[in-house]
């Protein structure tokens, strides 16, 4: 196994966000005094670096490191995803850890590193190096979502923890599984085994491979019933945390999904979406009925991440290239929706205080016009409502859905999508309808120009994509052709 | 020489106990011990798969996944001892603030 100049081309990125994670955590110990406030912003520049280095991975799919990572444009388009995702993240991060005296250069390393791992997801070609970067991901994070060292913190860090360990155990159950039914590990290789031998399709050991594979995957994505951790390590996490595992992680776990399953386990789509089939309806159902009972902003939203989930699960049903094409454009309408709600919450807390009961929402509409206008923008988003990206993303899903004759299961996503539409603006309501009550709990923002600076990109990004989705879906798609 | 199916009898079985045991041990550190058991079970897998099929690749994946274990019970154990000093417990009926 020898590795060559074109190989290293294609971990360029991947190497540039390691570097700066490393310089970050360096950058703290020689820094004079306790100056310290530019280390998220050396990160951002890292990522802007690796940014410029990706556009070349568009084109002709190519394969690395003897077949363990892609160099392709459907790993390109993610790892897009992943930066605006990282980048958000780092500057929502910044006010919120200063004032709660946790801004330490370990939390943006560790922020850094996890991306890194995202990227190598959506570029793993071989089940292996598919483990390796989902480890890679998963253990930053455990410590990401403890940062906070509280008693909820902690909590949702070994509620995240313990059920990631147990998932990625049946991840990597199944793929020894497949190993041993296959002969190999490779995604390609895989598709060959199976299209070549129609008995290996039936062999106990290769679709128990299969079920394990997608049991572990079903965790990561919180798919119900495989969803329990989710709302606690949701709610317990720092809320930026929380939204970088609500999008980052989602969005690299489908992409790893969307390789796996349209690649890998193409020629048994009939024996696998059966189980998706249910496995999406339940998760968009359980996932918007508990949403709706909940009174906290932030156990809401864990919920509705699920239903988000659910729909993309609609897609990887349909198993189509345009399906494909539907979830990456979700995944990054999402990024911004959800990072850009994640931010409001963190503005109206307060040091030690979340603030993200419902009631404390109350009258924050006509207190801080420009709070309540991007709450009520990243609400509309996520219910579905044009013209914003999240209307958009539901479309193409639902679309492609219909497409392939899947008219139940869709008709019960518009349907779900339509009950969301109560607790989402359920919170809009109660900014604007609802009197603050006389000793005001919000009395303050927790805004700096960082987080001003997030939450307009991520309207803006909203915005943007809903009103002229042509370009990013023509990319998408093209980035689906080199991949099926 | 085993047989295949023994061999691949006996990971199954180990990683069923593992499995059993993160559902319904309630000691965390128990729990931790669980995870690592199905971790080793697929290690189990792995090897004989390799000995099947007379493949090296199956070898060198138990290295990845040990080096994966180990990273994974450091930063657990890390986050047992943050939560026990938040909390003074290590049994997770106790772990119960979050729910809903």
């Amino acid at each position: 196994m020898t590795f060559s100049m074109a190989d290293m081309r294609l971990l360029t990125p991947h190497l540039v966000i390691t570097a700066a994670a490393l310089l970050v955590l360096l950058a703290e110990a020689v820094s004079p005094g306790r100056r310290k406030g530019y280390l998220p912003y050396l990160g951002i520049a890292g990522i802007v670096v690796a940014a410029f280095t990706t556009p070349g991975l568009f084109g002709p799919a190519r394969s690395g490191f003897s077949g363990m990572l892609a160099g392709d444009a459907f790993a390109a388009f993610v790892y897009f995803i992943l930066y605006a995702v990282g980048a958000l993240t780092l500057l929502v991060s910044d006010a919120y850890l200063r004032d709660e005296g946790r801004d330490h250069a370990e939390y943006y390393a560790l922020v850094l590193l996890a991306l890194v791992g995202m990227m190598l997801m959506a570029g793993a070609t071989h089940l292996m190096s598919v483990f390796l970067a989902l480890e890679t991901m998963s253990i930053a994070i455990y410590a990401l979502a403890g940062f906070f060292r509280d008693e909820r913190s902690a909590e949702a860090s070994f509620k995240y923890f313990i059920l990631g360990a147990f998932s990625s155990g049946f991840l990597l159950y199944g793929i020894a599984l497949l190993y041993g039914a296959c002969g190999t590990t490779e995604i390609q290789g895989i598709l060959d085994a199976f299209a070549s031998n129609r008995a290996l399709a039936g062999s106990p050991m290769a679709l128990a491979g299969v079920g394990l594979v997608t049991v572990g995957f079903a965790f990561k994505v919180a798919a119900v019933p495989f969803h329990m951790w989710t709302p606690d390590a949701y709610q317990g996490a720092p809320t930026s945390v929380t939204a970088f595992m609500a999008t980052g992680v989602k969005a690299a776990a489908f992409a790893a999904v969307l390789r796996v399953f349209f690649v890998a386990f193409q020629t048994l789509h009939v024996d696998w979406s059966g189980v998706l089939w249910v496995l999406a309806l339940l998760t968009m159902t359980l996932g918007n009925l508990t949403a709706i009972a909940q009174t906290d902003v932030k156990r809401m939203l864990a919920y509705s991440s699920i239903a988000h989930a659910g729909y993309i699960l609609v897609g990887v049903v349909a198993g189509t290239p345009e399906a494909g094409a539907g979830i990456l454009y979700y995944l990054l309408a999402y990024a911004f929706m959800n990072i850009g709600a994640f931010a409001c919450l963190i503005m109206v807390g307060r040091k030690g205080h979340e603030n993200t009961e419902l009631d404390a929402f109350a009258g924050l509409g006509f207190k801080f016009p420009a709070l309540g206008l991007a709450m009520s923008l990243f609400m509309f988003s996520m219910a579905g409502i044009p013209p914003t990206a999240g209307f958009i993303g539901k479309f193409l899903i639902f679309k492609a859905a219909v497409h392939q004759g899947y008219y139940w299961l869709t008709i019960f996503g518009v349907l779900n999508s339509a009950a969301s539409v109560y607790y989402y603006l359920r919170v809009i309501v109660t900014m604007y309808f609802k009197p603050e009550p006389d000793t005001p709990v919000v009395e303050g923002l927790r805004a700096g120009p960082s987080m001003a600076l997030a939450t307009i990109l991520a309207g803006l990004g909203v915005l943007y994509f809903g009103i002229v989705p042509g370009g990013l879906v023509d990319l998408a798609e093209q980035a689906l052709r080199y991949l099926v | 020489m085993i047989p295949f199916e023994y061999s691949m009898g006996l990971s199954a079985v180990l990683f069923g106990l593992g499995v059993v045991g993160v559902l319904v041990r309630r000691n965390v550190i128990v729990l931790l011990m669980c995870v690592e058991l199905m971790l080793n079970a697929v290690n189990l897998a792995f090897v004989t798969v390799a000995d099947h099929l007379n493949s090296v690749e199956g070898l060198l994946y138990v290295f990845f996944v040990m080096t994966v274990a180990a990273a994974e019970a450091a930063v657990g154990l890390a986050i047992v001892v943050c939560l026990y000093r938040a909390r003074r417990a290590v049994h997770a009926d106790e772990i119960s603030l979050l729910k809903g």
